[in-house]
């Protein structure tokens, strides 16, 4: 019997692509940094991009330019540009910095995307109207693992 | 040498033609050719550590847009001065009287008033914007009904008795008895509201001049409201834009008229101490 409970906790792990992922109030932060995947499913750089580049998700380009997307219009220039951002940070530091940049840099104004909580007022969505219950966070985890994916692609 | 020389002249066209595209920060505002209005000058003391110089947003606007303002004319919100005028002198309410009939023109009597607004006042004992003023006017010298505080009607308004002010400098107290709601107002511009975590100070302050998509962040100064916005072509009040911006937070926001926002609207006035009177003005 024991030996069966060890056999599905083993195939739980192996088989962590079908596990939930890990909620935003259970990620275990290391110096800013996350080191194991939120999902256990490999990011896709290519849906990444797509986060990145969209208004109605990460909308990145607001705050940060970068050659890699030149071809999108309007970079802004509040937060540092990301050329050569998969070299100059492992994927745990931009893992942590996506999800939550202020435990790696304090205060930033950087928004929190992988949170959903301690909010001050919190909205639903663009309305001006309070939030009704618990919001989502900003991504989901597969799409902070996606947009992870792309900026380590960035070299 | 002459390579040199050449490459620098293409990077004189070249930012030439960047800031063409962009601002001109260096530009004079004057109005109708007579109206000199400061738009750079010394930070107020009270913002020593977060700016020596405060710039009026009319500086961070594309050259198309600056010229607007600097003729009347060409102004979008002399519409709006021109409705309120006649509304000015048309007789309202049950004790028979227009505003006129008390103040005159407006010429002589709304000289400066714009400049010191949101005042305390020692009979109300609360600061009070000059929606709240026109309004108490409106029912208690007028007898009549009073108007929504963001409806056309008021901000229209607040723009015809603003126009005797153009060029004087914004000189809103906060000692005194408006020092309470001047900190309660400085506390709300430096709260992070929402599910985007952002304060007024963490686009305004620490990031004007900077882009943000195709915006170009401003100093969030007041100076000009109510302001002719090119974006929805009509006339925008200091609370309507207060919300705008904390709804963009993902925020639930404060309503226009609320006490926050009078709180808020004295202390970002008071950032601007020393800027001219601009309104009403143009803006994208």
């Amino acid at each position: 019997m024991r030996n069966l409970t060890t056999a599905i906790a083993a195939f739980l792990l192996a088989g962590s692509a079908y596990a939930e992922p890990v909620a935003p109030s259970d990620v275990v932060f290391e110096d800013g940094a996350i080191p194991v995947s939120l999902t256990g499913t490999p990011g896709d750089p290519v849906a990444g991009r797509e986060v990145m580049i969209a208004r109605g998700l990460g909308n990145c380009v607001a705050c940060h330019t970068a050659e890699a997307y030149a071809d999108v219009p309007f970079h802004g220039e509040v937060g540092p540009p990301l050329d050569f951002v998969g070299e100059r940070w492992t994927e745990a530091e931009l893992r942590g910095i996506i999800a939550d940049a202020k435990m790696m840099f304090d205060g930033t104004i950087m928004p929190s995307f992988y949170k959903n909580a301690g909010y001050i007022r919190p909205g639903n969505a663009f309305t001006g109207k309070a939030a009704e219950g618990e919001l989502p966070p900003l991504l989901s985890a597969q799409q902070v693992e996606d947009v992870v994916a792309y900026l380590m692609t960035i070299k | 040498m002459k390579d040199a020389l050449r490459g620098v002249l293409a990077g004189v066209a070249l930012s030439a033609l960047a800031s063409g595209a962009t601002a001109q920060e260096d530009a004079k505002l004057i109005v109708n050719g007579e109206i000199e209005m400061v738009t750079t000058t010394t930070a107020p003391e009270h913002l020593e550590g977060a700016f020596r110089e405060i710039r009026s947003g009319w500086t961070f606007r594309t050259p198309e847009t600056q010229a607007l303002q600097m003729d009347d004319f060409e102004n979008p919100a002399m519409i709006a001065v021109d409705r309120a005028q006649v509304v000015w002198d048309a007789v309202d309410g049950t004790e028979g009287n227009s505003c006129s009939s008390c103040h005159g023109t407006v010429d002589e009597s709304m000289a400066g008033v714009r400049a010191v607004y949101p005042k305390w006042n020692e009979d109300a004992g609360e600061v009070r914007t000059l929606e709240m003023q026109i309004n108490d006017c409106r029912e208690n010298r007028m007898g009549a009904e009073p108007w929504d505080y963001g409806s056309t009607g008021m901000i229209d308004m607040t723009a015809l008795i603003s126009i005797p002010s153009r060029g004087m400098p914004v000189n809103v107290a906060i000692d005194g008895p408006a020092q309470s709601t001047w900190e309660k107002g400085k506390e709300i511009y430096y709260t992070r509201f929402g599910q985007l975590e952002l304060a007024c100070a963490n686009c305004h302050e620490d990031n004007y001049d900077n882009l943000i998509r195709a915006d170009h962040l401003s100093m969030g100064m007041t100076n000009g409201f109510p302001v002719y916005r090119l974006r929805n072509t009509r006339l925008n009040s200091t609370h309507q834009r207060f919300r705008g911006c904390i709804r963009d937070t993902r925020a639930e926001t404060f309503a226009v008229g609320s006490p926050e926002f009078v709180a808020l609207e004295l202390y970002v006035a008071s950032r601007g101490n020393g800027l001219s009177v601009e309104a009403p003005s143009v803006r994208n």
